[in-house]
């Protein structure tokens, strides 16, 4: 890890700059806010954007297809011609929907993920909120995210809507446990849920080449459960387009079904860049051992191109896991949750508290 | 104890099956060139090749003679189930001065032909049989109505 890669300096130096030409303690910390929100939001755009069009060719690929190909070289203008089209489109709302929630529901949605992405470690400094209790505070605020869907659901007034959104609610409510279960074997291991800590931690390797065989069961049962917790495929219950045409947000239409089209991808990334935080030392370089020009030469490489080089590894596993396997019964969901990912991750748990008593992580 | 061992073997049957269906996509998607059907048609245009058995419209093999193997004997337009075939025929007297039937026009509607290629076995001859062309859009209906056997061509030599 290089100095010049630690992005402290930057934005102390702007913290400064601000606090010396305003001087007013509370104006400065709004200024902050505004420009770390929109930043924030621009990156949104732009994920979005990028993720909507590898999704589509990475499923094309999946499929012996070729995907879009004719907006732009191979097809890259796509998503962008897509944004402009939902754009232009009309808001249509209900009849007898609930009008105030009807609206709520897609900016919940994307609040929750918003609030989600502020405690990202993207490279050393560069994070918008490093709270001491990030990870926990993640699992938290990403069930906020089913609040959005189960309004979209209720305001609809529509039958398909409501089944969609109660689906989404049993699922993301069993899921959601091993999520923090399967996070929490490796917090064991960190002894802090710092984002920043988490990441210093594993310096020395990332833990799930630490951790031994219990890291790697965790690192399998957060992607599955992760993959569930976005309402992706296979775990696609809430918007399953067979039975329910588009679950919760069937009425939806224009910007507001952007919004929720987005917070699916951006839901996507976040469950990523947690995995890779936590089970792939997020922007820490790959080192090994007593390498030492190895280790160099990796150290070159910027934190950022490491964070956004795991993240899309795991993004691409999820997307590999949705075009591959077939979808799953809401009954087999919940005994997928309940009979099996649940109990594995509990003795996993165990294993790893014995592992880490005995001190044979590395 | 049972119970038990049942509950893990049923573990690693599942993964072991979710890896093997991962392993066929991911197959697909490591080798892009193999694998992807799909054709920019109106790209490849030039090197465009349709598959053997595809139906395209009726055509008649001509010949470098200008010469195709028609006799006139009209049994694609029985054999036709929606009168997309009719034969024009004639009289025509020989060398020998036998007037002998002959092909006059083969007119083939390809707007109401099915591409049910009934009429190819029904040949006695073999004279026609179906094109692989499927860019059959032209602005006015007439031009869909075409005539088969080309203008001066006549019958193959040995062909009865």
């Amino acid at each position: 890890m290089l100095c010049i890669y630690d992005f402290t300096p930057l934005t102390q130096a702007i913290h400064e700059g601000l606090s010396e030409s305003l001087g007013n303690d509370l104006a400065v910390k709004v200024i902050e806010m505004v420009i770390v929100g929109a930043i924030f939001l621009g990156f949104f755009a732009i994920l979005g954007l990028i993720l909507v069009y590898v999704e589509r060719k990475v499923a094309a690929f999946f499929q012996q297809r070729l995907g879009p190909m004719r907006v732009g070289f191979w097809g890259t203008a796509q998503t962008l011609a897509d944004i402009i089209k939902l754009l232009m489109k009309e808001k249509l709302v209900n009849k007898m929907a609930d009008k105030l929630l009807f609206n709520l529901a897609p900016f919940v949605v994307l609040t929750a993920t918003a609030m989600a992405i502020s405690v990202m470690p993207f490279a050393k400094g560069l994070q918008a909120y490093d709270l001491n209790i990030g990870l926990f505070y993640v699992i938290a605020i990403s069930s906020i995210g089913v609040v959005g869907i189960l309004l979209a659901g209720w305001s609809s007034n529509n039958k398909y809507s409501l089944i969609g959104a109660m689906r989404s609610g049993a699922q993301i409510v069993s899921y959601e446990l091993s999520v923090g279960l399967s996070l929490l074997t490796i917090v064991i291991l960190t002894g802090t849920l710092q984002m920043s800590e988490i990441v210093e931690s594993q310096r020395d390797g990332w833990w799930i080449f630490k951790g031994h065989i219990p890291a790697f069961i965790a690192f399998v049962i957060y992607v599955i459960a992760g993959t569930a917790e976005t309402n992706r495929g296979p775990f696609d219950l809430a918007e399953a387009e067979s039975e329910l045409t588009a679950g919760f947000h069937t009425e939806y239409s224009g910007l507001q079904f952007a919004f929720f089209f987005l917070a699916e991808f951006l839901n996507m990334f976040i469950i990523a860049g947690i995995g890779a935080t936590v089970f792939f030392g997020g922007w820490m370089p790959f080192h090994i051992g007593n390498w030492e020009g190895f280790n160099m030469i990796m150290d070159f490489i910027p934190p950022i191109f490491w964070f956004f080089g795991k993240v899309s590894v795991i993004m691409f596993v999820m997307m590999w896991f949705r075009w591959t396997f077939p979808r799953l019964r809401i009954d087999q969901l919940l005994t997928l949750e309940w009979k099996y990912l649940l109990p594995i991750n509990l003795v996993n748990i165990l294993l790893m508290s014995f592992i880490s008593l005995m001190g044979w992580h590395f | 104890m049972k119970a038990i061992i049942t509950y893990i073997s049923e573990i690693i049957q599942g993964v072991k099956s979710l890896l093997t269906g991962m392993k066929v996509t991911g197959y697909y998607i490591s080798h892009p060139r193999k694998e992807i059907i799909t054709q920019q048609y109106p790209e490849n245009r030039e090197t465009l090749e349709m598959f053997s058995r595809f139906r395209g419209e009726v055509i008649m093999p001509h010949d470098g003679n200008n010469e195709h193997r028609c006799t006139g004997c009209s049994a694609c337009e029985v054999a036709c189930p929606n009168g997309t075939i009719e034969i024009l025929w004639d009289r025509i007297p020989n060398e020998e001065g036998r007037k002998v039937k002959t092909l006059d026009k083969f007119v083939y509607h390809l707007s109401m032909c099915t591409m049910c290629a009934l009429c190819i076995p029904a040949c006695p001859t073999d004279a026609i049989k179906m094109g692989q062309d499927f860019e059959h859009a032209v602005f006015d209906r007439s031009q869909l109505t075409k005539i088969l056997n080309k203008p001066g061509s006549k019958l193959m030599e040995g062909v009865e």
